[in-house]
């Protein structure tokens, strides 16, 4: 057992911090959530660049051949900085999956494209209504039409679509009532997009899939491998979200810890107050409780380890004590934390909206009591 | 980053189970909570100890293995995983034979390290007193020079394993000019020695958990002061540190866990929603600890004392023990009040031992609240005042 990261990772991780600290202040992070795109062309090239998009890809591919737990370093970073744009969507949501169960002809086509940065991807999974990340819930149909697909539909909370090159989208196949992952140029007309407004700023859509056409040979892989291939994708998803959280919740943390040193009230620190420091030291342990059951999903997912109860585990934790951490930090930042003045409002947002993203604390403990076998 | 064992710790980890296995099959003991620091078994510690599993992370020199912490984490996981009764050689392993490697001489490295490691020197502590509980630094226990030997004078309480302990660990005060904090000093003391003497208290399970120890006059020779004479202040920081580093603290009642959930099972509790939502949020819980706790042992590994990062881990830990006693009561409802012995008991009485001891976890080696004291100022660096 080790828990700490290698000298590369180290490496990783002071580029990626110094990078975000120069090119996404929260100036930087607003202008963004409040432009129509969410994302800025030039960062996303300089990332592109750094060889970030092609982290975890193969090297035949463009890729710079390192592992998930390598990922997990700059997603952490990411959250912490509150990075905007689709770099989740594209890596996590479009890339590994084409990765993991494109064909040999899908992987040559695509990857490339998405690690030099050129094409922004994907995925439009989840559906109206309420239901939870099981295949029931996969309703948007995908009928054969003459060997090609048609799917019409409509897909609900998909990151970045509005400015998708591409989209996988999740359908279920008729008649033989499966479920399939299809890859669609997403500026096909028949699609149709409207971007919601979140609390995160992030920019999640709507998508309304009418009569369009999808030629056999952009069927993800096999149809065949049906929901367990949907599986890994949010298994995946799930550790990605939890990694971004890690990095949030430690920032506010340590925005918390300064602003407890600082700001003085009867002729003191409020830090030095033991309720704080009570308040503190919670915040701490929900923090690298957090950060050790996501990073150890982290390590099984990248060594190819079964990890449901895992994945599980650290999203069921991440979830709750991330809103734990985000309330005990208005506290203590008492009313400038509640302005758009501070900073921590961006931090807060996003914390709910990973919360909220690929099953809640009760989806996943419901999970974990299944692998009880309860 | 690596969660994961090597093959020789997989192997090591079922050497211990087959072992413990045994002991049960073969009828010595039956898992039982709280056996870590109630579970007096001579025979046992023994057995251990023939299998060099006590001090386990000492030089070979000293009769230990130099294995690592991890090792020593595997180890103990599994005891209490089984409930074994291993209060004989608890305090000896986990913290008197490391501070007296820390800070003892040579001299009582020998007289001491080789006894613990062959179950044959069974330690407790006195540490706190009737007027010095948190506050440890204002004890009124003296030790008084005279010639080659000290007097110690004055009584301590809360003392563990007192009943059966050989020898005591004990600090007094040295310099009563000094600041408080540097006029502390650490002491071995024979239980035998004239002047001893003990009162058994019976904690809130009806168990005599500890005693009052008393020191009236007792003569103990200066080769066992450990360490520096006045710095004993600082030498228990570092004890504490080791006290709070374990597995104990997460799985005193790992026996109540694993019976609550078979019991769920059994009687078809598990599709009642709120009942799989508590286990399964336990579960969580548990495992989430258990990666805390790792990381103490792999703190030490690095050759430092855990300590906001013990601090840490035992107060969360103390937390989850007192939710799994509650949650076991709520589902045996009625039945959770009936105690060991009683007709109709579900779960040997576990339930009910469980919810009225762990009360006191989070009093023991530091309550939670000077854990998250030590935990803001020296880990997250807060202002003191």
């Amino acid at each position: 057992m080790k828990l700490t990261l290698t000298e590369e990772q180290e490496m990783l991780r002071k580029t990626a911090r110094d990078f975000l600290v120069d090119k996404c202040s929260k100036t930087f992070v607003k202008q963004t959530q409040e432009s129509e795109a969410g994302y800025s062309r030039e960062l996303w090239r300089e990332m592109a660049e750094l060889g970030w998009m092609g982290l975890p890809f193969p090297e035949k591919y463009g890729g710079g051949d390192m592992n998930f737990l390598d990922l997990a370093v700059i997603l952490e970073e990411m959250g912490r900085a509150c990075l905007p744009g689709p770099f989740f969507s594209t890596v996590i949501l479009g890339g590994l999956p084409i990765l993991d169960f494109g064909s040999e002809e899908q992987k040559q086509e695509y990857l490339p494209k998405l690690i030099g940065g050129e094409k922004i991807f994907t995925l439009a999974l989840t559906e109206p209504g309420y239901q939870n990340y099981d295949a029931s819930s996969i309703i948007v149909e995908a009928t054969p039409d003459n060997g090609n697909y048609i799917i019409n539909g409509t897909k609900l909370f998909v990151p970045d679509a509005h400015i998708a090159d591409y989209l996988l989208c999740v359908a279920r196949t008729r008649p033989e009532n499966g479920v399939g992952i299809f890859l669609t140029d997403a500026n096909n007309p028949r699609i149709n997009y409207n971007v919601l407004k979140t609390i995160a700023g992030d920019k999640l859509c709507e998508v309304v899939f009418d009569q369009v056409l999808i030629p056999e040979v952009n069927i993800l892989g096999q149809l065949a491998q049906g929901w367990s291939a949907v599986q890994k994708i949010i298994e995946r998803a799930t550790v990605g979200k939890c990694c971004e959280l890690v990095g949030n919740m430690q920032r506010i943390l340590e925005m918390t810890i300064n602003y407890a040193k600082e700001r003085k009230q009867f002729d003191r620190p409020i830090g030095s107050f033991q309720v704080m420091q009570h308040y503190c030291a919670d915040m701490a342990t929900d923090v690298d409780c957090a950060r050790l059951s996501t990073y150890q999903a982290a390590w099984m997912l990248g060594k190819g380890l079964p990890c449901t109860k895992e994945v599980a585990i650290a999203k069921a934790w991440i979830g709750e004590a991330s809103q734990r951490v985000s309330a005990l930090a208005h506290q203590i930042h008492g009313a400038i934390g509640v302005t758009m003045e501070h900073d921590l409002h961006f931090h807060t947002r996003l914390a709910k909206a990973a919360e909220l993203a690929y099953g809640d604390t009760n989806f996943y403990r419901e999970v974990v009591a299944k692998e009880m076998g309860l | 980053m690596d969660f994961g064992f090597t093959e020789e710790q997989n192997k090591f980890r079922q050497d211990v189970r087959n072992f413990l296995e045994g002991e049960i099959e073969k009828g010595y003991w039956q898992p039982a909570c709280d056996a870590w620091i109630q579970g007096f078994d001579p025979g046992f510690t023994k057995r251990v100890a023939q299998r060099g599993w006590i001090g386990v992370t000492w030089p070979k020199e000293y009769g230990g293995q130099e294995r690592s912490h991890t090792d020593r984490l595997i180890l103990t996981e599994e005891m209490l995983r089984y409930g074994a009764p291993a209060a004989c050689h608890w305090f000896g392993d986990r913290q008197i034979g490391g501070c007296i490697l820390s800070f003892g001489s040579e001299e009582l490295k020998k007289e001491f390290l080789p006894r613990i490691a062959k179950g044959e020197a069974y330690f407790g502590l006195g540490m706190s007193e009737p007027g010095a509980g948190s506050d440890l630094a204002s004890l009124q226990t003296r030790a008084v020079e005279d010639g080659d030997y000290y007097v110690i004078s004055g009584q301590k309480t809360w003392a563990s394993c007192a009943s059966f302990a050989h020898y005591f660990d004990v600090y007094v005060r040295t310099d009563l000019e000094a600041p408080r904090h540097r006029g502390i000093s650490e002491f071995i003391v024979d239980a035998k020695s004239p002047g001893f003497s003990r009162i058994p208290m019976t904690d809130i399970t009806g168990t005599e958990a500890w005693n009052d120890i008393f020191f009236d006059n007792i003569r103990v020779h200066k080769r066992y002061l450990v360490g520096e004479k006045n710095r004993g202040f600082y030498q228990v920081l570092h004890q504490l540190d080791y006290e709070r580093s374990g597995m104990e603290r997460l799985m005193g009642n790992y026996p109540l866990f694993e019976a609550i959930i078979q019991f769920v099972k059994e009687n078809r509790l598990s599709q009642e929603h709120e009942i799989r939502n508590k286990l399964a949020q336990l579960q969580i819980e548990f495992e989430v600890g258990r990666l805390l706790i790792y990381r103490v042992a792999l703190v030490m590994e690095e050759g430092r004392a855990p300590n906001w990062e013990s601090a840490m881990s035992k107060a969360y830990c103390t937390e989850f023990e007192k939710r799994l006693a509650s949650v076991a009561m709520e589902v045996l409802g009625p039945y959770g009040q009936l105690v060991s012995g009683s007709r109709l008991v579900p779960l040997r009485g576990m339930a009910a031992h469980s919810y009225l001891g762990s009360k006191g976890y989070s009093l023991q080696a530091g309550t939670t609240e000077i854990l998250k004291n030590v935990l803001a100022v020296r880990g997250l660096g807060l202002p003191s005042s």
